[in-house]
């Protein structure tokens, strides 16, 4: 890992995903330590009708609480924040969340450029963009703009995603700071804020 | 994207000018909407944008048409409508007449949607139905009852799932890729502009939804416009919002009670 890469002061790590995202989230999220001093906000893409499950699946697994999103919910560190389906999820100035049902964007809502972009423009270098496995180009312009704004951008390595069409778009299209196998993602994320 | 200090900029003037106050939405939407526009409609320069919308009063509603976020669909969250058609309707059934507000109704697909299941629960000819909005143009739609056939497979599984047993295409006449809705759905339909920012109460109701319109403002004009609804509800009355909005943060919980899962709260005293 380039060492000067690292964020000493990341509050926020949003992690895109798609078709055979969850399968690396439940390898990733269980083993996150409930002291992080950040917040985990996930941005994936389903199906309107397993709304809930999703949500149950991450609680039952993690050992961080994860946050019901309603509207304007406050943003705090230690805590999980997945998106609702059917919302596009925003970032305000004062740390909140808020949900938007505009058109969907890359035929996603929620859409993962809309919530990385938002999310970039508010935390800037304290941002972390993961972008997992998925069959859409979603993404790829989000992780764009948050190293824009001078946060750091993370692409599963497409030989470990179940589907690699999303991180190889992202390879091909930007030049990501890391690009790393499901397991070392978890690493690095264990990383995050230590001296 | 447009710059935090030219929306700044916009909100203002579109206030001085015209008098539609967007000063308490939320920014992170709003500023994606008017950015949008701004591209759209093809400026490169700030300034050109806001000096037409400071000069031409149909360029700024064309604006503020285009901002609003309008997407709605026929029955959305059929459970919410499952529990609306079970729980509540059979106890407003018990009124002399029951007046409803849809407030933010958008092009009124949410308005219909009700209209099929008070028919169906054999209330219509004993309500009416308030649908507002702040954009004028989507109402011009709403009245029209008219809708994109392409839509309508999806409305027909969302009718079903929300417990509908009806041929759903008894509802509408089908035409040139439109669903034209029946006349006798609209009859008890009054449509008007009306501006949550700025109007006030307008009568009395016994039920009233405003779903996905709160998530477009911060915290405090949300504050306000509960209080505005609450001052519109008879006692008793609904109070139904979006599955992702809250009346939580902004009225005492002493006076609203939380009806089953759903974001639908009695009003149970004055
Ligand atoms: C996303 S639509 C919701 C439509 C419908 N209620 C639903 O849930 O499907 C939001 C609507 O709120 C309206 N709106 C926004 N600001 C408003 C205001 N200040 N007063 C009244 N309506 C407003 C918009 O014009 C838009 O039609």
């Amino acid at each position: 890992m380039e060492e000067n890469k690292r964020i000493k002061d990341c509050k926020v790590v949003i992690i895109g995903g798609s078709a055979g995202s969850l399968q690396a989230l439940l390898q990733i999220l269980p083993f996150v330590e409930k002291t992080i001093s950040f917040a985990i906000v996930i941005v994936v893409h389903r199906k309107n009708t397993d709304e809930q499950t999703l949500e149950d699946l991450i609680a039952l697994k993690a050992k961080l609480k994860v946050k019901e999103v309603e509207d304007k919910v406050k943003l705090e560190a230690g805590f999980i924040y997945i998106a609702p389906s059917n919302y596009h999820l925003l970032f305000e100035k004062n740390e909140t969340l808020s949900l938007d049902t505009s058109e969907k964007i890359n035929y996603s809502r929620p859409s993962i450029d809309v919530s990385f972009e938002s999310a970039a423009e508010i935390y800037t270098n304290h941002l972390i963009g993961i972008l997992l496995s998925g069959s859409n180009s979603d993404g790829t312009v989000g992780l764009k703009a948050i190293q824009a704004a001078g946060g750091i951008s993370v692409v599963q390595n497409p030989l470990s995603a179940d589907m690699p069409y999303m991180p190889n778009n992202a390879i091909l299209h930007t030049t990501p700071d890391f690009v790393l196998k499901t397991e070392e993602i978890l690493e690095f994320i264990k990383e995050i804020n230590q001296e | 994207m447009i710059e935090d200090i030219e929306l700044e900029t916009l909100i203002n003037d579109v206030y001085e000018y015209y008098g539609f106050d967007f000063g308490s939405y939320s920014r992170a939407s709003l500023k994606r909407r008017v950015s949008r526009v701004f591209y759209l409609d093809g400026f490169k320069h700030f300034h050109d944008f806001l000096s037409k919308v400071r000069t031409d009063p149909e360029y700024c509603k064309r604006m503020i048409d285009e901002i609003t976020v309008n997407v709605t669909e026929m029955f959305r969250d059929p459970s919410f409508y499952l529990t609306l058609r079970k729980e509540i309707l059979p106890l407003l059934g018990t009124k002399p007449f029951i007046r409803i507000w849809h407030a933010g109704c958008s092009t009124g697909e949410e308005v219909y949607s009700m209209a099929i299941m008070l028919k169906e629960a054999g209330l219509l000819h004993k309500s009416i139905l308030y649908a507002t909005d702040i954009n004028a143009s989507v109402l011009e739609t709403a009245k029209s009852g008219i809708f994109p056939l392409r839509m309508i497979k999806d409305y027909a599984d969302n009718y079903r799932d929300s417990g509908g047993q009806q041929d759903f295409s008894d509802y509408y006449i089908a035409n040139y890729g439109f669903a034209k809705f029946n006349d006798n759905l609209s009859e008890k339909m009054v449509f008007s502009q009306h501006n949550l920012v700025s109007d006030t109460s307008f009568n009395e109701f016994d039920l009233i939804l405003c779903r996905n319109v709160l998530i477009y403002f911060d915290n405090n004009l949300q504050k306000r416009v509960i209080n505005l609804f609450d001052d519109s509800l008879a006692v008793l009355g609904f109070l139904a919002l979006g599955t992702k909005e809250t009346i939580k943060y902004s009225i005492s919980q002493t006076k609203y009670k939380q009806f089953a899962k759903e974001k639908i709260w009695r009003k149970i005293k004055e």
